[in-house]
């Protein structure tokens, strides 16, 4: 009853307004609420709008670094000498892999890589950043390539990354110079930050770590290119925005001629040693070989260090050694430019003759010094110790001028310092003097020591290369030109519109010149190169069998060190010693004898049998007959040197001896 | 009968015998079209996507068009028995539900899946408006205390889900209702003040840590730009890189790239902010309010206590939609899982919205002939 009664009485039009009023103090909230809303998104899009606008931006667009391509190297006929080859790796981002482990065995199922690599890569995973790609497997073969391609889309987080690697195709034949790339290993990396070139190299994988390949890795590398690209929230190239190509490396070109280095091998197979071959009239380095050598293809890929341990095993001669920048006891190949300093320090005269009995004794001294020919060479003068090799003449004149004027002028000649080629690894060997062996040993000098200078030992160590810059020096009568391997650069042209063209502008190598060296008497330069000339050209004389029957005129000196200590009284038979103690064969010649194009030096270590004649001038022969090929170059001076089969011929009674 | 005979003449067009509301219906399907493109660039373009959620549009088109057919006076009969059995599912829905997206929402009827809180979104408004509207108005203070209990069930057994979004619409369905049946303020704010007391309780003891870390994350979304600030942190980015005219339809790069996740569902408005810009916005809140003064008006002009509560109930709640969706996606609120209404793609709670319209239309269309 109460119910219907209140329903009777009900005011509906009081309710009704109540309800209204309600109603529109929520259609006021409602207006408030929208208008917040408003404000909220016009302070988003207006207000903020650059700010947004900014970060939307730096989520889509990524700039992506591109590695300019590396500088080809040729040689000085355009034989290439480093490529760039394609090389397919396989690539994973750790963080885009959920189960690595499994993944990475399932790949490897797939590409049949062993156990043993995986083991080792995983254990290389766990040091290495997770956002970065990583090289798993470098070099697929093009069947792994493709059967990766197929099944790639079961494995996220892996691909296949193509991009172009260092390639030698004469491997070992070039190593010593080019050097090779590897890895960009962190000490390079903080040392690019150090230079400023992070940024450069920012796409670089490679870098040059020896030889050229280091000595130019500057212009060899190029500039860095830009792509921008829009990307999804996965990080995935949607498109290309903008691309700044990158500027590739300059080719170089070399003055190295790949068939001299073939020769040189050839030459040196079996032995170990080097030669140099310079072209003594602008100081180009024509050839260049150490044996034994490497491949310097094994440290581009990443070398294994079985591999490389077995480089470094004793056994194998220490290939890594570049031999032509290492030191050896010039011996008896420095006796011209002896010859020199005595004739511009007055001591001697070109008619100066003493006395060989077979020895040399110091005044006072009971030590005998011995000359390599037991009897003696008789009467010397300065010619015929050149073309003999004589001992004794060499003792007396290097007792006359003291070591320290030897040490002077021989300073100038480029021994005890680097030659400035253009390589990072070339050692200064030693100039003995005063001053060096206090420095080295806090000792004084003794003569003896001074004797042993005279003909090219004791501590005096050279280089084949500065043995070649010095007889270059001795045959430009003074002019120094320094050794360099780089003929020229060439280097692409970017247009208007930044595309590359296919025009390149070559730019020659600009020779080093130092100051000459100059003489009281410019006919000193004559004496001492006649003196070599007949050492190849005489008969009999010690350089002369391994030149015979040569088309070109050719003028040299032969050198034989020692690298033991003959005790007083005993003799050496090359037979009868350790491998290790035999003498080292030096030689240096120069070809044609009349504006010399060629100057070649030769080491060769511990030879089994005879000296330089014998051993190292046929390595010198070998390498300019294939210089000179077919040309035939004879002196214009017919009455002294008009062939090998010489004017002087019939005088040589005495032919003993091959030093 | 009120009304004179012309004025039924006048008034009964077309769209009054099918029980139409025609303002109500444009704006809707303004809406719904407008859904439909943003869906599309949003989906990937993907014709598929389209089409999936052109169906829904359909089907909850038809669902509101039967809904309208029906009297609204008759719902009173039904409020006890349906809320009950809905309280019913709810629990059941914590018992034996079936887990979705780390919630339990979901009941499995073997030959489909149902999520009883859909329905109570309804049921909530028609409940406490039938009981509110047997009572004189304004609703004394017991009879709210009773009203705001029958709030309170369904909302904390869907919050126990968790369905923090649901259960948000359903409280704020319960509390228009008390609120526009005349509750005094000095009730209302004895209560704003219960509330804000009881909020560091809330925040100590009943809140989980994912809820707290949605707060933290809403407050200074920066501090965790990647892990989980990055929803809000993108949808900002979207919607300030609009600018005032966007970026063109399909050309939101936020989007498009997939920067902004959630894209077509509850993070849709951000893809229509950057696409159409500011100026699209306020067409689109043009519209929005447009339908909720549509749906006051209806409700001030119903006949009865009962269809006027339950018509203001039922637009103010799409209103919070609405302030809800853009409020969390334009970083005001913190993120709650609602979608933007009529346009987010989703069928179920676009069915549920479509049906609540359908009872806006009955309650337009229908007065004339029940008194």
């Amino acid at each position: 009853m109460a119910l219907k009664k209140r329903v009777a009485i009900r005011n509906h039009s009081a309710e009704a307004n109540l309800f209204a009023r309600r109603t529109f103090i929520t259609f006021i909230g409602v207006l408030i609420v929208t208008l917040i809303l408003f404000s909220n998104i016009y302070n988003l899009e207006v207000n903020s709008y650059q700010k947004y606008q900014t970060r939307s931006n730096d989520n889509r667009i990524k700039i992506l670094p591109v590695a300019p391509n590396r500088g080809l190297i040729y040689d000085r006929n355009g034989v290439l000498l480093a490529d760039n080859t394609p090389v397919y790796s396989l690539e994973v981002i750790p963080e885009q892999v959920d189960d690595i482990k499994s993944s990475l065995a399932e790949v490897s199922k797939l590409l049949d890589i062993s156990q043993e690599r995986q083991d080792k890569l995983l254990k290389e995973l766990k040091s290495k950043r997770r956002f970065k790609p990583i090289e798993l497997y470098s070099r697929l073969s093009e069947q792994q390539v493709s059967l990766f391609s197929v099944n790639q889309h079961k494995f996220p987080g892996f691909f296949i990354d193509a991009r172009l690697k260092r390639y030698y195709p004469f491997a070992d034949l070039t190593t010593h110079s080019l050097g090779y790339v590897a890895r960009i290993n962190r000490r390079d990396s903080d040392s690019l930050e150090k230079q400023g070139l992070a940024e450069n190299y920012a796409a670089t994988r490679n870098i040059g770590k020896l030889g050229l390949e280091r000595y130019y890795q500057d212009i060899l590398h190029g500039t860095i290119g830009h792509q921008e690209v829009e990307i999804n929230n996965q990080g995935r190239v949607i498109r290309t925005l903008d691309f700044t190509p990158p500027i590739p490396g300059k080719d170089l070109t070399l003055t190295l001629d790949i068939e001299l280095q073939m020769i040189a091998k050839r030459a040196l197979s079996g032995k170990r040693g080097a030669v140099v071959a310079i072209d003594p009239r602008d100081g180009g380095v024509l050839a260049m070989y150490s044996n034994p050598s490497f491949d310097g293809n094994l440290f581009v890929h990443g070398i294994s260090s079985k591999k490389y341990k077995k480089l470094l095993d004793p056994k194998n001669n220490k290939p890594l050694l570049n031999r032509a920048v290492q030191g050896y006891p010039p011996a008896s190949t420095i006796k011209p430019l002896l010859a020199l300093t005595g004739l511009d320090a007055g001591i001697i005269t070109p008619e100066t003759e003493i006395y060989d009995p077979g020895f040399y004794q110091l005044p006072g001294i009971e030590t005998k010094r011995r000359d390599w020919k037991k009897w003696g060479h008789g009467k010397v003068n300065l010619t015929k110790s050149l073309e003999q090799s004589c001992n004794v003449y060499y003792y007396d004149l290097a007792y006359k001028l003291g070591i320290t004027r030897i040490s002077q002028m021989m300073e100038k000649f480029g021994f005890g310092e680097y030659t400035g080629i253009d390589l990072h690894e070339e050692s200064r060997a030693i100039m003995p003097s005063i001053e060096w062996k206090k420095a080295r040993y806090n000792r004084s000098w003794y003569t003896g020591e001074t004797l042993s200078v005279g003909i090219g030992q004791s501590y005096w160590s050279v280089t084949p290369l500065q043995l070649s810059q010095a007889i270059s020096i001795l045959v430009n009568k003074g002019q120094i030109k320094v050794p360099h391997l780089l003929k020229a650069t060439s280097e692409v042209v970017i247009n208007s519109e930044n595309v590359i063209t296919k025009e390149a502008i070559v730019t020659e190598y600009a020779v080093d010149e130092k100051p000459p060296i100059i003489l009281k008497d410019k006919h000193y330069w004559d004496i001492v190169l006649d003196g070599l000339h007949n050492t190849v050209q005489k008969f009999g004389a010690t350089g002369h069998e391994a030149f015979a029957g040569s088309k070109y005129d050719a003028a040299g000196k032969t050198g034989s060190a020692q690298t033991a200590n003959i005790e007083q009284g005993e003799e050496y038979d090359a037979t009868k010693v350790k491998e290790s103690k035999r003498d080292n064969a030096m030689f240096i010649a120069f070809a044609p004898y009349e504006n010399p194009e060629i100057v070649v030096a030769v080491a060769i270590e511990n030879v089994a049998e005879g000296g330089g004649g014998a051993n190292a001038a046929p390595v010198a022969r070998q390498i300019m007959d294939q210089y000179f090929g077919d040309r035939e170059i004879i002196s214009k001076d017919k009455t002294k040197h008009p062939h090998h089969d010489n004017v002087y011929h019939q005088n040589i009674k005495n032919t003993a001896g091959n030093q | 009968m009120r009304s004179t005979g012309q004025d039924q003449q006048r008034q009964r067009t077309i769209w009054h015998r099918l029980h139409l509301d025609l303002p109500l219906l444009i704006g809707i399907l303004a809406l719904m079209t407008l859904g439909l493109f943003v869906v599309y660039s949003a989906g990937g373009q993907e014709s598929a996507v389209l089409i999936r959620h052109a169906k829904r549009v359909v089907f909850a088109l038809v669902v509101m068009f039967f809904i309208a057919q029906i009297p609204p006076l008759s719902y009173k009969k039904w409020a006890v028995p349906v809320f009950i059995l809905g309280l019913l599912l709810l629990i059941a829905v914590l018992l034996f539900g079936h887990v979705g997206k780390g919630a339990q929402r979901w009941l499995d009827l073997g030959f489909t899946k149902f999520q009883p809180s859909e329905i109570m979104k309804l049921v909530v408004p028609i409940m406490i408006a039938w009981y509110v509207s047997q009572y004189d108005l304004p609703t004394k203070t017991s009879k709210i205390v009773i009203a705001f209990i029958l709030v309170l069930m369904p909302t904390l057994l869907i919050a126990r889900q968790p369905d923090l979004g649901t259960s948000l619409l359903i409280a704020s369905s319960g509390i228009f209702v008390i609120f526009l049946a005349g509750a005094s303020w000095k009730l209302i704010g004895t209560c704003l003040g219960l509330a804000s007391a009881f909020a560091p309780i809330l925040w100590m003891f009943l809140m989980k840590p994912y809820q707290k870390q949605r707060v933290l994350t809403f407050l200074n979304p920066e501090q965790d730009p990647l892990g989980s600030g990055y929803h809000i942190i993108q949808s900002k980015i979207a919607i300030g890189s609009g600018g005032i005219h966007g970026k063109g339809w399909l050309q939101g790069t936020q989007s498009q790239l997939e920067f902004l996740p959630e894209r077509h569902t509850d993070f849709i408005f951000a893809v229509f902010s950057e696409e159409f810009g500011l100026v699209g916005v306020a067409l689109l809140l043009t519209v929005y309010l447009a339908i909720v003064m549509r749906g006051l008006w209806i409700a001030v002009n119903a006949q009865h206590a009962f269809t006027k509560l339950l018509a203001g109930s039922l637009t103010l709640t799409f209103f919070v939609y609405i302030f809800v969706n853009i409020g969390m996606v334009s970083g005001l609120l913190p993120v709650v899982g609602v979608p933007l209404p009529l346009v987010s793609y989703g069928g179920t709670s676009m069915v549920t919205l479509m049906a609540g319209f359908g009872m806006l239309m009955a309650i337009s269309t229908h007065r004339r002939f029940h008194v």
